[in-house]
C-alpha cells in the first residue's frame, strides 16, 4: 500500500511516465521489426524495404518505432528540464538525477544506432560525421590533438570495427542497438524507479 | 472503519485514506495510462499517415551535396560550423554532460524549491539551465531548418538552389592576442561575478563557485565566438601546432 498527493498527474503531462511509455512501446515493436531484418550491408537495406512494402503491417510497426523513438528524445531532454526546475535533484535524489543523465545519454546513443540501422545513404553519412567527430578526440582519437593512436587503433576504428564503416560497424551499431544500451537502459530504469520510492516519492507535481 | 458485512474486503478498504492523498496502485498508476493511451492514440494515427524516411541505398563513394545528421544531433553538427570537431563533438558535449552530472553537487543549497517551480529563490540556477536548455534547441531548429547547400545560412523564404557566394576568407587572431583574449575571458569571467555579488560566492564556496564560472563562462565563450564568427568571419581565436580554438 503506497499512497502519493492526489493531483500529481498535471500540466507537465508526466513527462517521466512518457518516456517509460515510449521505451516499452519501442521495446514491444522492435522484435518484429527485428524479426524480418538482417544487420549486412547487403540485405539491411532491402529488408527495411520489404518491411515497408511486403510485410503486413510491417510499415505500420516501422514508423511506430521510428516516431516513439523520436518522441523519446523529445521527452527525456524535457523530463529533466521539468526535475531541474523544481529542484529534485536535490538531497535525497543526488544519485537519481546521475542516473537520470546517464538514461538521457543513453537515449541519445540508442537514437544514433538506431538511424543506422536501415544502411540508407543519408544514414551512412551522418554516421560518418559522427565517426569524424571520434577521429578528432583529444589524445584518443587519430586527427585529435596529442593524438597518441594511429588510425588502425584509435576510439574511431573501435567504434567503427574498421578504418571506415562497413559491414562490422553495422553489426556492432546493431548488437548496441538491440542488446548492449536497451538492456543497460531497462536495469538503469529500474534503479530510477526504485530510488524513486526510496526517496520517499515524486517531489512535486509531475 | 466500518465493513458491511456480505461484501468482500479488499485490501485497499483496511485503511483510512488521508487526506489528499491517493493510491500509487491502481489510482496513480491509471492515471499515467490514461496520458499513456492519449498518446498512443495520437502515435497510431501518426504512424498511420506519416512514414518513417528511408533514403537511397548507402553508397560509399557518393557523398550527399549536403549531409544532415538526425536531427537530434544536428545541434552538434551546427557547432561543427564554428568549431573544429574535437570541439564541437567531443569537448564541448563532455562539459555539458559533466555540467548535468555536476548539477546536485554545485548548487550549495540542499532543501530550496524542491518540488515547485522556486523562480525567485532559485533564479540563477533555473535561469541558467533555462538558458543552456533553449540554446541546445536553438542549435538544433537553426541547423535543421536555416542551413541549406553547403551548410550557408538560408532564411526560410530563401531558395535552396541559388548556392550563395562563399564568404570572404576567414581570419585568426595572432598568438598572443589569442592567449590574451582566452586569459582575459575566463579570467574576468570566473572573477568578476564574484566580485559583483561576493555574497554569492561566499554562499557556494571556492570549489563549487570556480567550477559553475567556469561553465558558465564556457558557454558564454562557444555563443561570442560564433557571434564573432558571423559578424566578423573570424575561423580560430587561438592557432597553435597542435589544436586551434
Amino acid at each position: 500500500m503506497k499512497w502519493v498527493p492526489l493531483g500529481l498527474v498535471r500540466y507537465t503531462f508526466c513527462l517521466g511516465g512518457l518516456s517509460v511509455f515510449f521505451f516499452l512501446l519501442c521495446i514491444l515493436t522492435g522484435p518484429f521489426l527485428m524479426m524480418y531484418y538482417i544487420p549486412s550491408v547487403d540485405r539491411a537495406w532491402a529488408d527495411v524495404q520489404d518491411l515497408s512494402n511486403v510485410v503486413p503491417f510491417g510499415r505500420f510497426l516501422r514508423n511506430l518505432h521510428r516516431w516513439s523513438g523520436t518522441l523519446m528524445v523529445i521527452c527525456v531532454p524535457v523530463h529533466m528540464l521539468r526535475v531541474f526546475l523544481q529542484g529534485a535533484y536535490k538531497p535525497p535524489r543526488q544519485l537519481n538525477w546521475l542516473v537520470g543523465v546517464t538514461l538521457l545519454l543513453l537515449t541519445y546513443l540508442m537514437a544514433f544506432t538506431g538511424y543506422l540501422l536501415p544502411w540508407d545513404n543519408e544514414a551512412y553519412w551522418a554516421a560518418t560525421v559522427g565517426m569524424t567527430m571520434g577521429e578528432n578526440s583529444p589524445i584518443v582519437g587519430s586527427k585529435g590533438p596529442f593524438s597518441i593512436l594511429s588510425q588502425d587503433k584509435d576510439i574511431a576504428y573501435i567504434l567503427r570495427g574498421g578504418t571506415m564503416l562497413g559491414q562490422p560497424s553495422l553489426t556492432r551499431f546493431f548488437f548496441a542497438h538491440c542488446v548492449a544500451i536497451p538492456g543497460a537502459m531497462a536495469g538503469l530504469m529500474g534503479l530510477h524507479f526504485f530510488n524513486i520510492h526510496k526517496a520517499g516519492g515524486m517531489s512535486g507535481p509531475l | 472503519m466500518t465493513v458491511v458485512k456480505g461484501e468482500a474486503l479488499r485490501s485497499r478498504d483496511l485503511y483510512e485514506r488521508p487526506p489528499k492523498y491517493e493510491l500509487f496502485f491502481p489510482n496513480f498508476v491509471m492515471k499515467e495510462l490514461c496520458v499513456g493511451l492519449f498518446f498512443l492514440i495520437i502515435l497510431f494515427i501518426w504512424s498511420y499517415f506519416k512514414n518513417a524516411p528511408l533514403y537511397e541505398l548507402a553508397d560509399p563513394t557518393k557523398t550527399p551535396a549536403h549531409i544532415k545528421a538526425a536531427w537530434y544531433f544536428v545541434g552538434l553538427q551546427e557547432l561543427l560550423a564554428y568549431f573544429d570537431p574535437y570541439l564541437a563533438g567531443v569537448i564541448i558535449p563532455t562539459f555539458i554532460l559533466a555540467g548535468l552530472y555536476l548539477a546536485p553537487f554545485l548548487d550549495p543549497d540542499p532543501i530550496k524549491g524542491i518540488g515547485r517551480f522556486a523562480w525567485k529563490e532559485r533564479g540563477f540556477a533555473m535561469y541558467s539551465f533555462i538558458g543552456g536548455f533553449a540554446f541546445w534547441w536553438l542549435l538544433i531548429i537553426v541547423g535543421w531548418y536555416l542551413r541549406g547547400p553547403l551548410w550557408a545560412f538560408y532564411w526560410p523564404w530563401e531558395d535552396h538552389h541559388i548556392i550563395k557566394p562563399p564568404p570572404p576568407p576567414p581570419w585568426s587572431f595572432p598568438l598572443p592576442a589569442g592567449i590574451a583574449y582566452i586569459i582575459a575571458f575566463f579570467g574576468l569571467g570566473i572573477t568578476v561575478p564574484g566580485v559583483i555579488f561576493p555574497n554569492f560566492f561566499y554562499r557556494m564556496g571556492v570549489v563549487r563557485y570556480v567550477i559553475t564560472m567556469f561553465l558558465w563562462t564556457f558557454m558564454i565563450f562557444a555563443l561570442a565566438k560564433m557571434f564573432l564568427n558571423n559578424a566578423f568571419n573570424l575561423k580560430y581565436i587561438l592557432v597553435t601546432p597542435w589544436f586551434n580554438i
